[in-house]
């Protein structure tokens, strides 16, 4: 697996040679990191079988259907069932549905917070910048998970709640990686030309920087939905989800106290959360390589 | 004097980002539906009118916003947090029995994954495109994407339940209360290692990792060259020239990382009943007890806090060009 993506670099920057235009440069890269492209379709599965799954699969993952602590594959039951006897295929494709949801949605957010933040503390300077970065380092002293789980215990534990109180407190680092790239662009030569040709400071910032600094934000808000799907889980398995709906951390959560009798109703759903970030990931490993091409020489 | 300087504009930067913790949390409390006249309502199976605002007029609730806060303020800074009415005692005493378990626990995690990290990222800089750098690229991806409330579940399920070499729960073995203090000891560290390998878990790789990038990339610079020139053996030119200057990059990263150690550790200290402020959390979360709540914020983000003036300290102890004020 290790030796594909330490040859894929070179291997892409061999192929490059021939490409032309930016973009397709990009793909080239992108399509020869063989870790990448493994992971791009295991994802793909992951996501298929979450839209798809729970069609395919008409279970109510609630009911309780067989008796409990049934082993994978008896009876007819592929991944068993758990201790009230429901079916565990079924809780593991609707989880699967809440668990991805929830990891894109508060990643968007979070990437939006932190654009926002960083944008303006790049592109204003002084006492913006002052302010605003002071808010990020205070968000960043703050333990993530104690405070989304103060939020949920107030607000109630709704998918809404548990969403934002996931989106609030994980942008800080969008908001640097931003900054860093505002204040690096904003001194180019073709940003004073636009200042200088009339462009008012939304369009420069809209316009002209961001579309220039996202590589790197793209990689981090690719990694963002991956540490949220594991925030999730984190606060799903503590029981602070939403008590109606099922997902892979809530799984685990409530089999805990039975490890002795089924492990397996534990280990599965942790493997689907382990196989579906470190996917996430690899692909956001392959971005940096293909969207930063001047890192690849590492 | 430059040193005492940028000590205390730290220390009095360290206080503010505290009280500003304290602000946000009660703010927070004062725009959630229902408050502790509810609870105490709903605990008691309902209440009158009139009762409500009596325990309204208890608890200060009746008082304008500012006037709470300046009061709530006032407390914390003689340390004194209110009264916990779900566990029936003061918190701050509350959080004071909780809080070694939690230090333990953070403190050793971030060592055990600091001093394992260096040390497999030194082996590995050695033979960049050795098995063991493989190794911990691997280690990395699996720290990072694994859940860790997951990954203690899996070597609890491994390493107490099918083979009983570690103890499934708790702190200490309430059999050996009358054991000699070095055996109690020993104890705790039993039952200790299982919790702090899972915490480290999701950092060990990802030190060494960097550990071993800032190896080569000292390893290429010009006064290794000169050390090489000189005659001097390689052990000497890696762990007493090399090491040293690689290390500041690793103990930033570790700095940085003390918050997510402390949210990692309610996770941890949950599944395996670690008596911390994390169970104590969430404890007190699911009851509504908000004067506790408040408490564990507080105190965990002093963790924090801590946590990063001791990373600037030992900065400065491996770089002296931190000490002259460079930085």
């Amino acid at each position: 697996m290790k030796p594909a993506a330490d040859s894929a670099p070179r291997r892409g920057a061999e192929i490059v040679d021939k490409a032309q235009h930016p973009l397709r440069e990009m793909v080239v890269i992108f399509l020869a990191n063989r870790a990448a492209m493994v992971a791009s379709i295991v994802l793909s599965i992951v996501v298929l079988a979450a839209i798809f799954g729970p069609m395919l699969h008409p279970v109510d993952p609630f009911e309780m259907v067989w008796a409990p602590f049934t082993p994978p594959g008896q009876d007819g039951f592929v991944l068993g069932t758990d201790y009230l006897g429901r079916d565990m295929l079924a809780a593991l494709l609707n989880g699967g549905r809440v668990s991805l949801t929830i990891g894109l949605v508060a990643a968007l957010m979070s990437v939006f917070i932190g654009i926002s933040f960083g944008a303006l503390a790049g592109f204003y300077r002084g006492l913006v910048e002052e302010v605003l970065m002071r808010i990020t380092e205070f968000f960043q002293v703050l333990p993530t998970l104690l405070f989304s789980m103060v939020i949920v215990a107030l607000f109630g534990a709704s998918l809404e709640v548990v969403t934002i109180a996931i989106g609030v407190v994980s942008w800080t680092a969008v908001a640097r990686i931003t900054r860093a790239e505002f204040l690096r662009i904003r001194e180019l030569e073709y940003v004073t030309a636009s200042r200088a040709a009339g462009a008012s400071n939304v369009t420069l910032m809209t316009r002209v920087i961001l579309p220039n600094a996202l590589p790197p934000i793209i990689v981090q808000a690719a990694l963002m939905v991956g540490s949220a799907i594991l925030f999730e889980a984190g606060l799903a398995f503590l029981g602070l989800s939403d008590p109606n709906v099922v997902s892979w951390g809530q799984i685990i959560g409530s089999n805990r106290p039975y490890i002795l009798d089924a492990g397996f109703t534990v280990t599965i759903p942790g493997l689907a959360i382990f196989v579906t970030v470190l996917s996430i990931s690899l692909i956001g490993d392959g971005l940096n390589d293909a969207l930063n091409p001047k890192l690849r020489a590492r | 004097m430059n040193f005492l300087r940028q000590t205390a504009v730290r220390l009095g930067y360290a206080i503010a980002l505290l009280l500003a913790v304290v602000v946000l949390n009660f703010v927070l409390i004062h725009i959630a539906p229902g408050d502790i006249a509810d609870t105490i309502a709903g605990d008691m199976g309902g209440a009158t009118e009139e009762v409500m605002a009596k325990i309204r007029a208890d608890y200060g609730l009746d008082k304008p916003f500012i006037v709470q806060l300046g009061l709530y303020m006032g407390n914390v800074v003689r340390f004194d947090f209110g009264y916990s009415f779900f566990f029936n005692t003061p918190v701050t005493s509350l959080i004071a029995e909780r809080l070694p378990a939690t230090l333990l626990l953070v403190f050793s995690a971030q060592l055990l994954a600091l001093v394992v990290g260096v040390v497999l990222g030194v082996i590995s800089a050695q033979r960049p495109n050795g098995m063991l750098s493989h190794f911990v690229t691997l280690l990395a991806l699996f720290g990072y994407s694994a859940p860790v409330f997951w990954t203690g579940i899996m070597l609890l399920i491994g390493l107490s339940l099918m083979l009983p070499l570690f103890p499934v729960a708790g702190m200490v073995d309430a059999r050996l209360m009358d054991a000699p203090m070095w055996r109690q000891y020993l104890d705790v560290l039993h039952h200790l290692l299982l919790p702090a390998l899972t915490l480290a878990s999701i950092f060990l790789a990802l030190y060494s990792r960097l550990c071993r990038a800032s190896m080569l990339e000292v390893l290429g610079a010009d006064y290794i060259r000169t050390a090489r020139a000189k005659g001097l053996t390689e052990r000497e030119i890696v762990y007493k020239h090399a090491l040293k200057n690689s290390l500041g990059p690793v103990v930033t990263l570790a700095g940085l990382q003390f918050s997510a150690v402390v949210s990692g550790a309610v996770l941890v200290e949950t599944v395996f009943s670690w008596p911390g402020l994390g169970t104590l959390a969430l404890q007190s979360i699911l009851a509504r007890d908000t004067p506790t709540i408040l408490g564990i914020l507080f105190f965990s983000a002093l963790v924090v806090i801590v946590g990063n003036l001791l990373t600037d300290l030992v900065l400065r102890l491996i770089d002296p060009r931190i000490r002259s004020g460079g930085g």
